[in-house]
């Protein structure tokens, strides 16, 4: 049963791991904007899409005028 | 008029006459209408698509920025600067919506040279990389400004380093967590308490694994109440930190003995549990506005820069290097920096920022102009007479008041409580230990311990946290923005409500308008409103909004003197629209109002008063809050007002009038003094030294994104007649935490007889611990969202603003997938 010597101090190293990896993520400001990432992801597409449909643009703001 | 046509651009109403259409869009001006163009041009047409109309009209000045010519201004205001890459950190009062940050973070597709930009949108600022080599700050400003996303640089850029954010708390709270989490984990085995071999053999491993996660907590987490339990020991006061760190050292100390002696598993879970709540109600009671600052003073609205005048020529210079005798050079739109002499013939200056009142105020040359007025209208020189920390205005913020504000101590309702509850808790800790310390002595040291252990005030000390930080968030849906929680505290002891007048209780945007003289027909009305149409001057814009609809004519002639009028020419008649001198009325000297005489071919017809626009709901606040508080209002103006205030406000309302900025001051402190717990409502900057005075400052504003004097408190302008309802809700919080003090004394007298009797068990303690923790959290919760519900079904029903602010946005972003 010494095993769990080793399971408890491994369970103990993993919750350390977790840990350091929170300060490093409070570190390096990740908690800093909790808003703009979020409106960020959605961007990329949006750039790609026009870079393509580029003449479809017109009809698309008609619509958005309607709503 | 077509009221339909939006600008596509701005999204304001469009003046027919004004109506521009380019590419099948309507736009309200050419400013539109290039940065429409701008975006077309290079592919950044999705900005339209995000959000409909998300632009500002961007101002032409292109003078505006020449102070960044100047490379120790520059340099002052670089975050990074190395090589060829700058960075720099702006702040837009405009980003406002998905399509902003989606035009800032595309800045690159504009400019090659600038590599990354990042948009902070709870900040509003944004940080820009650039090569330096090829496009310096200048463009850059220049090139934002252009497309409407003018950034605002103040002399605070210019005078502080780069605020770091203390993330203590937040380390503290994530060594609590981990250690408790921890502790609970590898104490299961104790709490069941099973008997069996292997666990029984490894029981000195796992409490000594325990011991050991609970050190960090104990020594880095919770230091902060050993400080603070120490601090108001030496100032002799009973703080509820006292009994929490003695609650907690104990607790180490008996957990420490009875693991070492084998006595039992200790109350580590408990202690480090203890710890990881109250830090987290620590860090629920901090609600911070990042987009809202509540410490400004002058130096947010300054500049950094102004134009010198020498024989040399122009040359920009920091405004700190402004002296008595310079002259400076102020363009349109520019602040006045320091107190001087008008050497131009007229200015038309706008005191908004000063005293609320929006109608610009007419100098002529030689008359003396104060610090923080903008001009409006074409530029001016002026003589300085004093530097700019001596001026009018400035001078205020040297009063001791702006100092002691920050170190002002306010006993809490918590430290109220503790005053009596610690020594009752010390007495009847002795009262055990003496009791038993003659029948067993082993028993009256745990009696000891377990008294002082059990009534840790855990769940006392969470109460006013918890309540007064959900009542932070209910307040900020409902457009209050408090500091912090101590204001609520303060809000629900006001007993005297002092309001300013302009701007505060009157709009600082509209002006109800009265026509006073012979009668004008429609035709000659008609007339009159061709002409003001053509005007820029704020005067002559609500003018042409207060008159009827009339035909479009030709004026024949038009010519507009700054400083004294309009003198035009309609179907043949001469018409001069302007000050009294200008169209040869007589000025009535005892008038205190503004007002436009109209002359038609050289007869002077009568002339348009422009009052104080109250804003909706003020009798109904005023009625509601009269008889529970005593209400005054203080005003930097004369008296011309106080007839209309009479009828609006209730009988005994106290007025006064003529009021300068220290004088409001003294005011306050003056009633303070009497013994009243004073709240002041004000805007202006000219406020500022009565907000910081009172015991609880609010300031009003139009715009919460733009401006607001340092101040406990700013409440959206829009809110206003519900000032009231706020005030109440206050006094619900206040009850709440009343009542879940109650409640959790009936805890600590449950856990004490556990205690006294002898029979604190660990196991008892890793109960009631949490126990009472979620029942007191989830109470105040929950009275504190009945009590705001009201407050916040209101808050929803509030119209679309053009700055929204985030709950809008999130509709916004919500738009764009659909």
């Amino acid at each position: 049963m010494s095993v769990i010597y080793l399971l408890i101090s491994i369970s103990i190293i993993v919750a350390i791991g977790f840990f350091i990896a929170f300060i490093r993520a409070v570190k390096s400001g990740q908690y800093d904007d909790d808003y703009t990432p979020s409106v960020r992801m959605l961007f990329d597409d949006e750039l790609k899409k026009e870079n393509t449909e580029n003449t479809e643009k017109p009809i698309q703001t008609q619509e958005k005028k309607q709503i | 008029m077509d009221h339909t046509k939006y600008c596509f651009h701005c999204g304001l109403d469009i003046a027919p006459t004004e109506l521009i259409v380019f590419s099948d869009k309507n736009f309200c001006c050419n400013g539109c209408k290039t940065v429409f163009e701008i975006f077309s041009q290079n592919g950044l047409e999705s900005y339209y698509d995000l959000e409909k109309s998300p632009g500002a009209t961007p101002l032409s000045n292109s003078n505006k920025y020449d102070f960044l010519d100047n490379e120790k201004i520059v340099k002052r205001l670089l975050q990074f600067d190395e090589g060829n890459t700058q960075i720099v950190q702006l702040n837009i009062p405009h980003i406002h919506c998905s399509s902003c940050i989606w035009i800032l973070e595309n800045l690159r597709k504009l400019r090659p040279e600038i590599s990354s930009s990042q948009v902070n949108f709870h900040e509003k600022t944004v940080r820009i990389t650039f090569n330096s080599q090829t496009i310096s700050l200048k463009e850059l400003v220049c090139l934002l400004g252009a497309i409407g996303y003018e950034p605002y640089i103040s002399l605070e850029d210019y005078d502080s380093g780069k605020k770091s954010e203390d993330k203590t708390l937040t380390y503290k709270l994530g060594v609590a967590f981990f250690c408790f989490g921890n502790i609970m984990l590898l104490s299961f085995p104790e709490y069941f308490e099973m008997k069996e071999y292997w666990l029984d053999q490894y029981r000195g491993f796992f409490r000594l694994l325990i011991f050991g996660l609970s050190l960090p907590s104990f020594f880095y987490s919770a230091s902060g109440y050993y400080v603070a339990a120490y601090k108001s020991i030496r100032s002799r006061m009973l703080n509820i930190e006292i009994p929490i760190a003695l609650g907690i050292v104990i607790m180490f100390v008996r957990s420490v003995v009875d693991i070492t002696f084998d006595y039992g598993p200790g109350f580590f879970d408990s202690l480090t549990g203890l710890i990881f709540f109250m830090l987290l109600g620590k860090m629920f009671q901090i609600k911070t506005y990042s987009f809202l600052s509540f410490e400004r003073d002058y130096k947010s609205y300054f500049p950094i820069a102004v134009t010198r005048i020498t024989d040399a020529g122009e040359e920009n210079i920091p405004i700190y290097e402004i002296n008595p005798g310079d002259k400076l050079l102020i363009r349109n739109q520019e602040l006045i920096p320091a107190d001087g002499i008008l050497v131009s013939a007229h200015a038309a200056i706008d005191y908004s920022f000063v005293t609320g009142e929006s109608v610009p105020v007419m100098k002529e040359c030689g008359d003396r102009i104060y610090a923080g007025g903008r001009l409006n209208g074409a530029l001016i020189e002026m003589g300085v007479l004093q530097s700019v920390s001596q001026s009018y205005l400035t001078q205020l913020w040297s009063n001791e008041v702006f100092e002691k504000k920050a170190k002002r101590q306010f006993q809490s309702i918590t430290d109220k409580v503790s005053h009596y509850f610690t020594p009752v808790l010390l007495a009847l800790a002795f009262a055990g230990f003496g009791y038993w310390i003659f029948r067993n002595t082993d028993t009256a040291f745990n009696v000891f311990t377990a008294v002082l252990i059990v009534a840790c005030p855990c769940a006392l000390a969470l109460t006013a946290p918890f309540t007064l930080g959900n009542m932070l968030r209910i307040y900020g849906r409902a457009k209050f923005y408090i500091k912090n929680a101590t204001v609520i505290e303060q809000l629900a002891k006001v007993d005297t409500v002092v309001f300013d007048k302009t701007g505060t209780i009157t709009s600082g945007k509209l002006s109800a308008i009265t026509y006073e003289g012979s009668y004008l027909s429609d035709n000659k009305l008609g007339w009159i409103k061709n002409i003001v149409r053509a005007s820029n001057h704020p005067l002559s814009r609500m003018l042409y909004d207060f008159l009827p609809e009339a035909k479009n004519l030709t004026v024949d002639k038009f010519e507009e003197i700054a400083g004294y009028g309009i003198d035009a020419r309609v179907d043949g008649n001469a018409i001069r629209i302007g000050s009294a001198g200008f169209v040869g009325a007589k000025a009535d000297v005892s008038l205190t109002q503004t007002v436009i005489y109209i002359s038609i071919n050289g007869i002077v017809m009568g002339k348009y008063i422009f009052h104080n626009q109250y804003r909706e709901g003020l009798s109904g606040l005023f009625a509601a809050l009269h008889p529970r508080y005593d209400i005054r209002v203080l005003s930097g103006d004369n008296e011309g007002e106080r007839a209309v205030l009479e009828t609006l406000l209730p009988k005994d309302t106290i007025m006064v009038f003529n009021q300068k900025p220290q004088q409001k001051l003294d005011y306050i402190k003056l009633l303070q003094i009497e013994g009243k717990r004073v709240m002041m409502v004000g805007d202006g900057l000219n406020d500022a030294g009565a907000l910081a005075q009172s015991d609880v400052g609010i300031a009003i504003s139009e715009n919460v994104n733009v401006f607001s004097p340092a101040c406990d408190a700013i409440l959206d302008a829009s809110q206003f007649s519900r000032l009231g309802e706020l005030l109440a809700l206050s006094k619900k919080a206040m009850l709440t935490i009343k009542w879940s003090f109650g409640l959790s004394l009936l805890y600590n007298v449950v856990g004490l007889t556990f205690a006294l009797t002898g029979n604190l068990m660990p196991l008892v303690a890793a109960i009631i611990m949490p126990l009472s923790t979620t029942t007191i959290v989830s109470f105040v919760t929950l009275m504190s969202n009945w009590y705001g519900r009201r407050i916040k079904q209101a808050a929803n029903v509030v119209k679309y603003d053009k700055y929204h602010g985030l709950r809008q946005s999130e509709k916004v972003i919500l738009s764009t997938q659909i």
